[in-house]
């Protein structure tokens, strides 16, 4: 079952082009409701100015080889991994679901344009349907365990909360609505069902991104790498630097740190992150 | 002047949420993000602000220790056991760098054993005086408290200490 190519079999009643023609407006949806999303909530014009604020302060000029290298760590840590979760199940599930969404939204494009008339799509219908089902698996476990407003706003998992939660139900009612459509492929009035269901779905989805929070998928990425800018030249948004309680200038200058805590201080411990937020 | 969010650096995880004494950090609905529902009850404990791992929370100071128009972040950091204060004058120059050992005691080590305390007197129990009152502010054993007559003195500028 996971081999097969769903779209082979809707190609008979739905002509390829129309297919094509639907991803290129979900693609132009998604630009538009980005820009007028930036436009709107003047994202943009604050990370410019941010960044002017803080070359005012820094300690020293990034080159051309470090910015790209501070690029790739960004890409590395917090796009590729997401590492800006302190939540260790937050970030589990929000890997799950990004590259659910990933590995979905692309094998869908490969198979509309590339196999659309062909019952044998290679490794493409596979990844669709996996891509799928780690959409719903880290989609559904956020749904239902892990909204952080669950218990301190009494939002329970059957209330629908609005502006807030159109891309989570878009992104979890869009893969399960396409798994149900493949499953019951040939089954005639449900499986038409499923598929106006798959559709409306992915319109929710990408039609919505300027009141959805879709668009933090862009702008994530850039506030990450202005955040290591900022530690890397010295500016720091004003924060304190991060000392090395073992180095002898830091210790002549705050002496309270070798007399109280010795020469080598030792790991304390995690403190506070010690328990997870439990919201009371 | 109360606390605020970056909303780009948080991540809505809730700490400030839990810590808050006010109960007033809380998570938006829309944005999945925390802020501050009720700034008129914030009274700048800074609890928040330590317990943010992105320090995306800030607070617009007073100009009871400096001038308005400065920034005061704090970089509490459990694991080295040390907390920072950064404090920067609206005029840019004036930019001060704090560290000292954590000395709170470890989260949940020190739960008030008030059953144990001797209960108060009647005398004490008729006092306009709050329990436990602490005796630089108390006005009943003489005269006006100051630095001279408890043996402080005064010096200039944060670094002197």
């Amino acid at each position: 079952m996971l081999g097969t190519n769903p779209f082979f079999e809707l190609a008979t009643v739905i002509s390829p082009g129309l297919m094509q023609g639907y991803v290129i407006l979900m693609v132009l949806l998604v630009i538009g409701g980005t820009i007028l999303d930036m436009l709107h909530k003047k994202s943009a014009q604050y990370f410019f100015e941010n960044a002017k604020r803080a070359q005012k302060d820094a300690k020293r000029t990034l080159g051309g080889g470090e910015k790209a290298s501070i690029a790739m760590q960004t890409v590395a840590n917090e796009v590729l991994a997401s590492a800006e979760f302190k939540s260790t199940r937050r970030r589990i599930s929000h890997l799950f679901t990004m590259y659910g969404f990933v590995i979905f939204v692309v094998s869908t494009a490969v198979l509309i344009f590339g196999y659309a008339t062909e019952a044998a799509a290679g490794i493409w219908p596979v990844l669709w349907h996996l891509g799928a089902l780690s959409l719903c698996f880290g989609g559904y476990w956020f749904w239902f365990f892990i909204r952080v407003d669950v218990a301190s706003e009494g939002v329970k998992w059957y209330n629908f909360n609005g502006r807030g939660d159109i891309f989570i139900v878009g992104l979890i009612t869009m893969p399960t609505f396409a798994l149900l459509w493949s499953v019951t492929m040939g089954t005639g009035a449900l499986n038409t069902l499923f598929f106006v269901l798959f559709i409306a779905s992915a319109t929710v989805l990408f039609g919505s991104v300027f009141w959805s929070k879709f668009a933090h998928m862009f702008f994530k990425p850039a506030a990450a790498y202005q955040k290591r800018c900022l530690k890397a030249d010295g500016s720091r948004e004003n924060l304190p630097d991060d000392y090395d309680l073992t180095d002898p200038a830091v210790q002549a200058r705050y002496p309270d740190i070798p007399e109280y805590m010795g020469t080598n201080p030792p790991d304390m411990g995690l403190g506070i992150g010690r328990e997870p937020p439990r919201h009371y | 002047m109360p606390t605020f969010v970056y909303m780009t650096r948080c991540d809505g995880c809730g700490h400030c949420v839990d810590i808050c004494p006010s109960d007033i950090m809380h998570i938006d609905k829309v944005t999945r993000r925390a802020y501050n529902i009720e700034p008129n009850m914030c009274w700048e404990c800074y609890s928040c602000v330590k317990a943010c791992p992105h320090q995306a929370i800030d607070v617009r100071g007073y100009a009871d220790f400096a001038p308005l128009g400065h920034s005061v972040r704090v970089k509490r950091d459990e694991e080295k056991g040390v907390i920072a204060w950064r404090i920067k004058f609206r005029n840019g120059k004036k930019d001060m760098d704090l560290l000292a050992p954590i000395t709170t005691k470890p989260w949940g080590t020190s739960i008030p054993q008030l059953r144990d305390v001797p209960a108060p007197t009647q005398e004490q129990r008729n006092s306009e005086l709050l329990f436990n009152e602490p005796k630089y502010i108390r006005f009943d054993d003489g005269d006006l408290h100051t630095l001279e007559s408890n043996g402080l003195k005064m010096v200039e500028g944060v670094e002197g200490f």
